[in-house]
């Protein structure tokens, strides 16, 4: 690896991460004027444009606020806890292809930060770490109400993750490869939804439950619990939970799009687009792999939204429903999906 | 290569560091996050062995459930520091040096007589995942269908064992 390529990558890194950690105040706002339309108010409309700067205020008023450390924590856990939600949320895009590659200067791009060929595994592995930031806020915190939520939150966690694994399977018999960027290829013809239909909704499910969302966001049950495990959180600190939250609904939301809805592939319509403005005609050419990214961004900012529109939408399960839904819907369902793939596949007709 | 060495030292001090602090801590949630830590160090020794299908189980299995289960259950029994542990109780230190003494003998010859090769796949890509099932599900097809067998009875007995109580 030679200079340039380190410039590239570090370059790509930047890129991808800048795009995470801004899209977190630009939810925060849609999600606050959303949540306004659908409740018939009108939101925070007075600091900037349509309210546009509310996000800005709200950071500065995070940074300059008191960091309050409670004296009955376990010092050494209770700061580094929001790190452990942070990280892992936010690593997870380094394997999701977000375009096809750049061709500039003689050199070819690959547009995702790391193609590693057990891509799937990798994404498992390191979503299955988010819930230690929650167990050891949690425990920390030395509180019964952020102790609860803790143990709700691993329970939840840990019952989703099996069936968000178990939905995983389908598709891996589909394509045939761990690596994203392959099933983004291989989703030239049709898209993974149309072959997976019943793993994508378990996916898409299991995607609220792992990211802690409404209608399944009994760890901060506020009638209950406070706010869950994160009670004795304030400041900054708080502030990193709250961005590790975003950036995961923005991750399983790219997670949707790269699996199911094609990824990088262009949405139809689009190509007459490109004809349009006559950037098809070169199939390497910046435009038309700009346009692809485009499509990226678009399904993901699709599916993203979609998660602010259900939170404003459902109500909260009760904890025994959501247990009930894991374990006796959730896991069978995928389970059936396993077996009527294999069988598909076997008599040939997928 | 450089990078390799520096990578390999980093992920062995780490782990046989965080390996010593889960028996010398007295936290029980410490420990165990110690011994996450130490699951971190043998992945990335996985890594720089060219087996990442065996360093993304690692921690799926080990770091992403295994360990989430032992917190839980620590956290759920509330267990304080134990005081009891280095209690002088019972056995007379020297016996319990003596002893200590004996059994990392032990464990050390046997370690030293061996004769460790590189352990570096035979061929490129050998540790892939298409070359490993292929091991499991062709060549070691029996013992693989075994050890899911055991697991799921042992699965069956916690069922069980959860069930009676």
């Amino acid at each position: 690896m030679d200079f340039i390529d380190f410039t590239i990558l570090a370059i790509k890194i930047m890129v991808v991460m800048g795009a995470l950690l801004n899209a977190v105040p630009i939810l925060v706002w849609v999600e606050r004027r959303g949540s306004a339309f659908i409740q018939d108010r009108l939101g925070p409309n007075r600091v900037g444009p349509m309210g546009l700067l509310q996000p800005v205020a709200d950071v500065i008023k995070f940074i300059f606020k008191e960091d309050p450390i409670p004296c009955h924590v376990h010092r050494f856990l209770f700061p580094i806890a929001p790190l452990f939600s942070l990280i892992p949320a936010s690593i997870i895009f380094a394997a999701i292809p977000f375009g096809d590659t750049l061709e500039i200067w003689g050199r070819t791009i690959t547009l995702q930060i790391a193609d590693i060929h057990i891509g799937i595994l990798y994404v498992l592995a390191v979503g299955s770490l988010g819930i230690y930031g929650v167990l050891i806020a949690g425990w920390s915190s030395n509180n019964k109400y952020s102790i609860l939520g803790a143990l709700r939150s691993s329970s939840q966690m840990i019952s989703y993750e099996i069936a968000l694994g178990a939905s995983l399977i389908g598709p891996l018999l589909v394509y045939g490869t761990f690596s994203l960027n392959e099933i983004v290829h291989l989703q030239a013809q049709s898209w993974g939804i149309f072959l997976q239909p019943l793993a994508f909704l378990i996916f898409f499910v299991s995607g609220f439950a792992e990211s802690n969302r409404l209608p399944f966001d009994l760890p901060e049950g506020e009638a209950e619990l406070v706010a869950g495990f994160h009670t004795e959180y304030g400041s900054m600190k708080f502030a990193l939970f709250f961005m590790a939250e975003y950036i995961h609904i923005v991750t399983i939301a790219a997670l949707n799009t790269t699996l199911f809805w094609g990824g990088w592939q262009l949405i139809p319509g689009m190509v007459s687009l490109a004809n349009v403005l006559g950037i098809s005609t070169y199939p390497h050419s910046v435009g038309l792999a700009l346009l692809k990214v485009a499509a990226f961004t678009l399904k993901t900012t699709f599916f993203t939204l979609i998660f602010i529109w259900v939170r404003w939408t459902l109500p909260r399960f009760r904890y025994d429903q959501l247990m009930m839904l894991g374990w006796k819907i959730l896991i069978p369902a995928a389970f059936i999906n396993i077996g009527a793939t294999a069988v598909l596949l076997y008599i040939g007709w997928l | 290569m450089a990078l390799e060495v520096i990578l390999f030292w980093i992920c062995s001090v780490t782990s046989v560091v965080a390996a010593l602090f889960v028996i010398l801590h007295r936290n029980p949630i410490l420990s165990a996050l110690a011994l996450l830590a130490s699951l971190f160090a043998v992945a990335g020794l996985f890594i720089t062995l060219q087996a990442p299908f065996l360093a993304a189980i690692q921690i799926l299995i080990y770091a992403g459930a295994v360990m989430v289960l032992f917190i839980f259950v620590i956290m759920l029994l509330n267990l304080q520091k134990d005081p009891e542990r280095f209690a002088p109780q019972g056995v007379p230190v020297t016996l319990r040096f003596a002893l200590g003494l004996w059994v990392f003998i032990g464990l050390s010859i046997p370690i030293l007589w061996t004769a460790f090769t590189w352990a570096m796949p035979p061929t490129p890509g050998a540790y892939s995942v298409s070359h490993l099932a292929e091991l499991l599900f062709d060549q070691y097809l029996l013992p693989f269908e075994l050890t899911s067998f055991l697991l799921l009875v042992a699965m069956v007995g916690g069922v069980v064992l959860a069930k009676k109580s």
